[in-house]
Formats: structure tokens, sequence, C-alpha cells
């Protein structure tokens, strides 16, 4: 087994046992720090990839900004944390069946299929990737017109959220 | 490496293009218009989606060959061309049943997300990539989920916008580990490469078909196939009319458009496991909606469990998997577009003087404005399936490519189907020509732009039904460009 194989397998476990904390935690802080955890693991499995750029901005974006927000968001707005009394419901066994009915099925029929027995190609050598990320975007033969449309979406998810939230006048 | 923007490109998004400049000109107008003049927000959108159709019309038709533009992303093509006018014709007629509608036609924020929901489903119709797909598929959705939920002081709009956007959610996390089972074992996401990539890749059948069932939920869902139709009822309900007609045609049809091209260009090596699943769920669709819509009292939900069973007819020709069943569905939603619109347009109107959507109340509608009642009574009969109306074409269509496809079962249990449907649709126009009100004499005054809207939905509804050949024709075309 290779270096980067155990730094795998541990980051693995760690991102698994973080997103299991997150969803099982009755306090919505103590969740929110566990998914900084699975972020940060995510990062981690960028790194591996040799996505540094990524790996940057996952920390950057999640951890810095997002996960941050969320925190902010419970503590302004809740004023007991601890009180989420039901995490799970009369379907949670059934879930749970079918999730590790799920893995194992994939777990078969991956181990049948011949291209996962074969090593992964090496990362295509660029000079710049941050550069090749840039021209993609805004590249016609590339991801311009979902870039474009990505930011149509978040303008029109920006003013549905202001609409929904904001205090109405009376007789509004 | 930087490649060039060819006018061809252009043209294939002008639509798209268009729509977003007028989407710039609503934030301009709201932001310096008086609060009395507020109303010409909704104009300066109809006549702008009218240029917009026009100017689609004109100069963003497809050649005879299906291209790739975009780096693949787009495939500019007759299927998108045709779904493109049917999105836009709905959003027009949308929008001229919301003048008047308060408080949302003095909003120029609905107009927004309206304009913003049809950009997305322009894409939904012409995606050749999986990530534009699902951006275009959200594009869609998030608009729709805040208007379902406009009026914030309504409870039972606040609970058809939060149902719609939870379930929503739900179901396009599904849909999107379906996309992603694809890509990691294709390792592609252009849809026209996926299918050399499966056949390259030795993929193990199990798994394809697993992927082709999480994305055929998540498609299931935005079109209310049974049993993934259970938000529809409600989001129907609660949602103001002119959003329930606006999802029920132009966002299912964008259902149908992805699900039409994913699924024929995407998974012809399951074509037997995926076509049984939508059978199935076209059987279901049919059968429930059918007969639950039998005892509803209130005419939108009575609407919402039709186009269930819309939906159902409408998948008969997916399933059939073929130029004819294509061709069919394309067809059956240039007809349901203009039906619908007709009937919910109606139902508006009628909703703006009486105040209620109880069909019991419709009781003698036919003496306050006889006009009122004949439209109501074409719409009904179209989506029924009587000749000489356009809906008994897109029915004949559906069945023949069901039986052409060997699925002589489902064709039976649709001829059966429109038997019931047509039950229920004729309680509803007995309780209008028979049924006695003592408000039987008060005028019933509808207003002019609704009755622009109401006039061309109901020509377009006649003239599908007998001028049949050119539409058709468009639809073969579209139908040809997949196969």
């Amino acid at each position: 087994m290779s270096t980067v194989q155990i730094v795998f397998l541990f980051v693995g476990f760690m991102i698994l046992l973080a997103a299991w904390m997150m969803v099982s935690r009755s306090n919505l802080v103590h969740s929110a720090l566990w998914l900084v955890v699975a972020l940060f693991g995510v990062a981690v499995l960028f790194v591996l990839l040799e996505a540094g750029y990524l790996a940057v901005i996952q920390v950057l974006v999640y951890i810095g900004a997002i996960a941050i927000l969320m925190i902010f968001a419970v503590m302004l707005t809740r004023g007991d944390v601890e009180s989420l009394t039901h995490i799970t419901n009369r379907y949670a066994g059934w879930a749970a069946v079918m999730g590790a009915f799920l893995l194992f099925g994939l777990v078969i029929v991956l181990g049948q299929w011949p291209a996962f027995q074969t090593t992964s190609p090496e990362a295509i050598e660029s000079a710049n990737p941050v550069l090749d990320l840039g021209m993609a975007f805004v590249s016609p033969d590339g991801f311009t017109v979902p870039f474009i449309v990505a930011s149509v979406l978040l303008l029109a998810a920006f003013i549905g959220a202001i609409y929904a939230a904001f205090p109405r006048k009376k007789g509004e | 490496m930087i490649g060039s923007i060819s006018s061809e490109m252009i043209l294939a998004i002008l639509p798209e293009i268009v729509l977003l400049a007028l989407v710039a000109v609503i934030f301009v107008v709201d932001l310096v218009v008086s609060d009395e003049r507020r109303g010409m927000l909704a104009t300066i959108t109809a006549v702008g989606l009218l240029l917009t159709l026009v100017l689609t019309a004109l100069f963003s038709r497809p050649g005879p060959e299906a291209v790739l533009l975009w780096g693949g992303m787009l495939r500019h093509d007759w299927l998108a061309f045709i779904f493109k006018i049917i999105f836009l014709v709905g959003a027009l007629l949308t929008t001229i049943f919301t003048i008047g509608w308060e408080p949302i036609w003095r909003k120029g924020e609905f107009y927004v997300l309206l304009l913003t929901s049809t950009i997305g489903m322009t894409l939904v119709g012409a995606s050749g990539d999986l990530i534009m797909l699902f951006l275009a598929i959200e594009t869609t959705s998030i608009p729709l989920y805040v208007m379902a939920g406009f009026l914030t002081r309504d409870d039972k709009s606040n609970e058809a916008g939060f149902k719609y956007l939870l379930f929503g959610a739900m179901m396009t996390a599904v849909m999107l580990y379906g996309f992603s089972l694809l890509y990691g074992f294709t390792g592609t996401t252009n849809i026209y490469e996926l299918t050399t990539a499966i056949g390259a890749g030795e993929i193990p059948a199990a798994v394809l078909v697993g992927a082709a069932v999480l994305v055929l939920i998540g498609f299931g869902f935005k079109v209310a196939m049974a049993p993934l139709h259970f938000w529809a009822p409600d989001v129907y309900e609660g949602a103001p009319t002119p959003v329930t007609a606006f999802l029920s045609t132009a966002s299912k049809a964008a259902g149908f458009a992805a699900l039409t091209r994913v699924m024929v260009a995407a998974f012809p090596s399951i074509t037997l496991e995926w076509t049984t699943l939508v059978a199935i769920g076209a059987a279901l669709s049919m059968t429930l909606g059918n007969l639950i819509a039998l005892s509803q009292t209130n005419i939108k939900r009575l609407l919402a469990y039709s186009s269930v069973a819309h939906a159902g007819y409408a998948l008969l020709g997916v399933a059939a998997a073929s130029e004819l069943g294509v061709a069919s569905v394309v067809y059956y939603f240039l007809v349901y577009v203009v039906t619908n619109m007709a009937a919910f347009g109606a139902i508006i109107v009628v909703y703006r003087v009486v105040g209620s959507d109880e069909i019991a109340d419709y009781a003698g509608l036919h003496r306050r404005q006889p006009l009122l009642g004949l439209v109501l009574l074409l719409a009904f009969l179209s989506l029924a399936g009587i000749p000489p109306m356009g809906g008994f074409f897109a029915k004949i269509l559906v069945f023949a490519a069901a039986v052409e496809a060997g699925l002589i079962w489902l064709a039976v249990l649709g001829v059966l189907n429109a038997i019931i449907g047509l039950y229920y649709y004729l309680i509803v126009l007995k309780v209008m020509y028979v049924g006695e009100s003592k408000d039987a004499d008060k005028p019933l005054p509808v207003l002019r732009p609704h009755s622009a809207g109401l006039v061309v939905s109901v020509v377009a509804l006649l003239v599908l039904g007998f001028v049949f050949g050119p539409f058709y024709q468009w639809a073969v075309s579209s139908a040809s460009a997949l196969f």
C-alpha cells in the first residue's frame, strides 16, 4: 500500500465519520462544526487528486464562508440550539436497510467492472491549471453557457429569497 | 485555444438573450415606475414575450441537420425549437392571465421569476450536456418554488411553495445522483457521447439501469408521473391560479423535453428496461389521475389530477421510444399547452368575479357569460379528446405510437381512461350549462386582455384539430432530430 492510499483511507474514514456525526447530532452548532471537518476532508481529497486550486477554493468558500455563515445564522436565529428533538422518524430503519442495500449493490457491481481494476491515468500535465480553468469558463467551446446560466440562476434565487423573506407592509 | 463565436451560435440562443434583456428591462421599470402605474409591468412582459416568440420563429429556426453548439452544451435541433415555441406560448398566456390578479401583477419580482424560469425551460429543451441540463432544470424550478408560494399572506400558497421546494430539492438530489453515476462510469457529461462511452466501457447493465431509474425519478417528479405525483394536487391548488397554469403546461412540457431527449439519446442499450418502467408509470398516472379526479369538488384540484392523467397519456409516446412516439409527445404538448391555458384562463376569469374555485359555484355560468361557457366547453372537450378539437389527434397519435411499439395493453388502458376522463369533464360542463344558481342573471365581466388570451388559446386548439398537417410535420421533424 502506497502512502497516498493510506492517506486516502484515513481521510475517507474521517469524512464518513464527520458526515455521520453531522447528521446525527441534535445540537445544530455541533452539526455545523462536524460539517467543517467533512468539508476539510474533501479539500484533502482534492489535494490527493492534484487539484490544488480546488482544494484552496474548497477551504476558502465552503469552510471560510458557507460553514461560518451557517453557524452565525444558527446562533443569531435560534435562542435554543438544542431544541431539535426528533432527528429520525419511523422510516429511519427502512432508510438504513435501503441505504445498505444500495451500498452493497454498488460494491458488488463495481467489483465486477473491468475498468475498476485498471490504474487511473496520470493527471494531465498543464503549465497553468488555473488558467485552463478560467479559459474553460469563458471559451465558447467550453462552459460559457452553463457559467452564464449559473449566474442567472443565482440572481433569480436571490430575488426569490429576498421576496420571500422581506417584511411586508400591511395589506400586501 | 479560445474558439470563436459564430452567428449560428448566437442565433441558437437568441430566445434566451432576448428574454434576459427583458428581465433587465423589467428590473429598471420596476425601479422607476410609480405605484399606480405598476400594471404596465405585465404589459411589458407580454409584449416582450410576443417579440421573443416572433424573433425565435423567424431567426432561431434550426437547419435540417441537428448541430451541437457551444462546446456540445446545446443542441440546436427541431425538438428544441418546437419546445421553445411551446414554452414561450405558455409564458405569454400566463402573463396575459396574470393581468388584474392582485397583488402579483404589480410585482416586478413575479415577472422576473417567470422570465427566468422560461429561460431555464428553453435551455432544458436544448441541453446536450448533463451539466447544462442540470443548471437549466434548476433555473426552471427555483423560480417556480417562489412563484407557487408568491402570496406570502395566504397559508395555502405558502404551503404550496414550501412543499414544492422540499420535494423538488429532494428529487433533484436523486436525479443528480443518477447524473453523477453516469459521469463516474463513462467519464463524459455529453449526452450524445454517453452512448459511445457506455458501449466502450463494458459498463454493467445493473449500474446503467440504476442510473436510468434515478434519472427517471427526477424527470418523473417534474412531469408529475405517478407514483411521483403526490405533490401536484396540493401545489396546484395552493399556488396562485396563473402559476398553476404555468406549472401544469410549460413546466410539464419542459420535463418531457428532457425526458425524451435524455432517455432516447443516452440509454439505447437498455431500451427494454426503461420503456417498461415508463409504461408502468404511464399506466399508473392515467388510472390514478382519472380515478381520483372523479371525486374532486374543487376545479383546480380536478385539473391537477387531470394533468397527472395527461402526463400518463403523453408518457405512452415516450414508452414507445420510436419516431412516432416522440412526434406524438411533441404534438400532445402543442395541443395541451393551449388547451390547458384556455381552461385555466376561464377559471381565472370566473375567480376574479365569483371568488371561488368550487365546481358548484360554476352553476349557471353559461347564462351569465355564454362565450366564457363556450371556451370552457371547447377546452374540456379537447382535454377529453373529442373531435374535432386538437386533443383528439393528440390522443390518437400517442395511442397509435403505443400500438406500433407493441404496447397494446397500454393503448387499451389509455382508451378506457379517456372514457373515465370524459365523464368528469362532462360533469363540470353539466353544472355549468344545466345547473341552477341564484346569481344566474348577474353579469360576469371579462377583462379585455383575458378575452384576447382566451380567444387565442381556443383558436389555436381548434386550428390544431382542423389543420393537422403542418403541425404534425413539425412534430415529425423534431422526432427525427433524435433518431
